[in-house]
C-alpha cells in the first residue's frame, strides 16, 4: 500500500514507541479508521468494552449514526469512561458522527453526548444523502489540501474561545481542535490519504510524552 | 465539489456498518426504530410477510408514507423500488430518499434488466445470493449489497446460504491463477475487472448486509458472525409481540455479536417472535429470492 506522506510529518521514527490508539467499535466505519491509524504508524484496536480504554493512549470516535453510537455509549457506560479518559489528557478524534458525539451542544436536540468540546454542531447540515459530496479542503497544519468526503455531514456552528478552527468550507467550520481534542465533519478514513490521522497520532505522541 | 461519486455512495453504506436497518410502515414505527438505535429505516407500505400474505402486485410505497417517515426521523430513510423500475427510483430520488433498495420483495417491473444505477445521485442497495449476482449489481452501480434471504418468512436459512456462498466464492477466486480468472468471469457472468479486484483484495468493494429472515437477536448475531457488515430486519420487529424491546435487543446483539451472555440477557422475555415459514413449504412461484438475477 502506498502511503501518502507530506513534508512536515513523520510517521514512525526509529527508537520511538508505537502509540496504541482505540477506535470505538459500537457502530460505524471502524475498520477504515484502524487501517488509516496503522498506515500513520500507530497500533490500532477496536474498542467494545470500557475496560479496554485503560491500555490506550488515544481514542477515535468514528463515523456512523450519532444517535445509535450515542445510545450504545450510554448503555455500556462509555459516556463517563470516555470523559474520564479525556480528563487524563488523552487525545480524542471524532469524525462526522464522532464530531457530534464530542460536542457540548447539538442544535435542535436537548441531550448532547460527551459534551467535551466547546462547540455547537448541526446534524445533517448539508441536507440529505443526495447533497453528500467530496471536495479538496485546506487544513491548518497540513501542507497540501486533503480530499474530504462529506456524507450527511454535520457542521460546527459555534465554537468557544479555546477552540482552534483548522478548516472551513464555504465559511462554515468543518475541522476544529481544542487542546487534545480533534473533530472533523468529514471522513478522512474513506481515502488513502493518512495525513489527518498522522496529525492525530502526533497529538497522541505529544500527550504521552508530556505525561512521561 | 462533486456529489454522487462512488466514494460518497459507498461511503454512506460504510457508515451503516455494525448497524441495524429496520422496516417501518408509518411515522410512529419509524420513531420506535430510531429510539431503539436503528442506523436507518426502510419506509414501506407493507412488510414482506404482509406482502406475501396479500399476494397480487407489490409496488413502491405511497409517497405520503415515505415523506411522513422522512419528516419524523433524523437517521437515513431508505425506500424500495421494483427491480428494473427506473421511474419509481427517480420518484424516490426526487423526494430526497437517502438510499433506494431495488428489491425482489416487490414484484419485478422488468424480468431482464435492472435499473442502471450509475446514473443516479443517490445510492442503491441490491440483493445478491451469489458472487455473480453481487458483481453484476455492483457493475450496474449498486453501492451496497445485501443477502436475498427469503423475505417475510422469519427463517434465516436462506440468508445464511447466500452469505456462506458469496464468502466461499470469494475465497475460491482469491486462489485462482490469472488465466483461470478469465474463465471464472465467464462462468459467473461478471466483468473481468471486478473479478480481478476480488482476486486481489479478497473482499467485495462495497458493504454486504444480511437481509431476509432475521427474526431474533441470535439470528442477527449469527449473520454478523458469518461476516455480514450489518443487518436488515424486515417483518421481524413489527410482527413481534413487543416491537420496542425486540428492536433494542436486535441492535445490541448486532453490536456485541460475540458476547453470548449479553445476547442471552437481551433475549429474555421478548415474547413470541414472528411465526415464520418453512422454506420447503413455499412453491417456486412464491420464492422472492429467485427474482432479478
Amino acid at each position: 500500500m502506498q502511503i501518502h506522506c507530506a513534508a512536515g510529518f513523520s510517521f514512525v521514527k526509529e527508537g520511538e514507541s508505537v502509540m496504541k490508539i482505540g477506535v470505538l467499535a459500537l457502530q460505524g466505519a471502524v475498520a477504515e479508521h484502524i487501517r488509516s491509524l496503522e498506515a500513520a504508524g500507530a497500533e490500532a484496536v477496536a474498542v467494545k468494552r470500557v475496560e479496554q480504554l485503560d491500555e490506550l493512549e488515544g481514542l477515535v470516535i468514528p463515523g456512523g449514526e450519532s444517535t445509535t453510537i450515542g445510545k450504545l455509549m450510554r448503555n455500556y457506560g462509555f459516556i463517563d469512561a470516555v470523559r474520564q479518559f479525556a480528563g487524563q489528557g488523552k487525545p480524542l478524534f471524532g469524525t462526522c458522527a464522532g464530531l457530534i458525539v464530542l460536542a457540548e451542544e447539538i442544535e435542535g436536540q436537548e441531550e448532547a453526548h460527551l459534551r467535551l468540546m466547546d462547540m455547537t454542531v448541526a446534524r445533517n447540515a448539508f441536507g440529505r444523502q443526495r447533497e453528500s459530496f467530496e471536495t479538496d479542503l485546506d487544513v491548518k497544519g497540513i501542507d497540501e489540501p486533503i480530499r474530504a468526503v462529506f456524507i450527511r455531514a454535520p457542521l460546527i456552528k459555534k465554537v468557544g474561545k479555546d477552540v482552534d478552527v483548522l478548516s472551513t468550507y464555504n465559511d462554515e467550520i468543518v475541522t476544529a481542535r481544542q487542546g487534545h481534542l480533534l473533530a472533523a465533519s468529514y471522513h478522512p478514513e474513506l481515502t488513502d490519504d493518512y495525513r489527518l490521522h498522522a496529525y492525530f497520532v502526533d497529538m497522541v505522541k505529544e500527550a504521552a510524552a508530556s505525561k512521561a | 465539489m462533486e456529489t454522487g461519486t462512488s466514494r460518497v455512495k459507498r461511503g454512506m453504506a460504510e457508515m451503516q456498518k455494525g448497524g441495524v436497518i429496520m422496516d417501518v410502515m408509518n411515522a410512529e414505527q419509524a420513531k420506535v426504530a430510531e429510539a431503539a438505535g436503528a442506523t436507518a429505516v426502510m419506509a414501506l407500505e407493507r412488510v414482506p410477510s404482509d406482502i406475501r400474505a396479500a399476494g397480487g402486485v407489490a409496488r413502491m410505497a405511497d409517497p405520503t408514507i415515505v415523506e411522513e417517515v422522512m419528516k419524523v426521523v433524523s437517521i437515513p430513510v431508505m425506500a424500495k423500488a421494483r427491480i428494473g423500475h427506473y421511474v419509481e427510483a427517480k420518484v424516490l430520488e426526487s423526494m430526497g430518499v437517502d438510499y433506494i433498495d431495488e428489491s425482489e420483495v416487490l414484484t419485478p417491473a422488468d424480468e431482464v434488466f435492472h435499473i442502471s444505477k450509475n446514473e443516479f445521485t443517490i445510492p442503491f442497495v441490491c440483493g445478491a445470493k451469489d458472487l455473480g449476482e453481487a458483481l453484476r449489481r455492483i457493475q450496474e452501480g449498486a453501492a451496497m449489497l445485501r443477502t436475498k434471504g427469503e423475505p417475510g418468512t422469519g427463517n434465516i436459512v436462506e440468508a445464511v446460504r447466500h452469505l456462506r456462498l458469496i464468502n466461499g466464492q470469494i475465497r475460491k477466486v482469491q486462489g485462482l491463477s490469472k488465466d483461470e480468472l478469465y474463465n471464472e468471469a465467464k462462468v459467473l457472468g461478471v466483468p473481468y475487472d471486478l473479478l480481478l479486484q476480488i482476486h486481489e483484495t479478497g473482499k467485495l468493494p462495497v458493504v454486504n448486509f444480511a437481509a431476509g429472515g432475521v427474526a431474533t437477536p441470535s439470528d442477527a448475531a449469527l449473520m454478523m458472525h458469518l461476516g455480514a457488515d450489518g443487518v436488515f430486519v424486515g417483518s421481524g420487529i413489527f410482527k413481534s409481540d413487543s416491537p420496542e424491546k425486540f428492536a433494542r435487543a436486535i441492535v445490541e446483539a448486532t453490536t456485541h455479536y460475540q458476547d453470548y451472555k449479553l445476547i442471552a440477557e437481551v433475549s429474555k422475555n421478548l415474547g413470541t417472535p414472528m411465526k415464520g415459514i418453512e422454506i420447503s413449504k413455499l412453491d417456486s412461484s412464491q420464492r422472492m429470492q429467485d427474482r432479478g438475477i
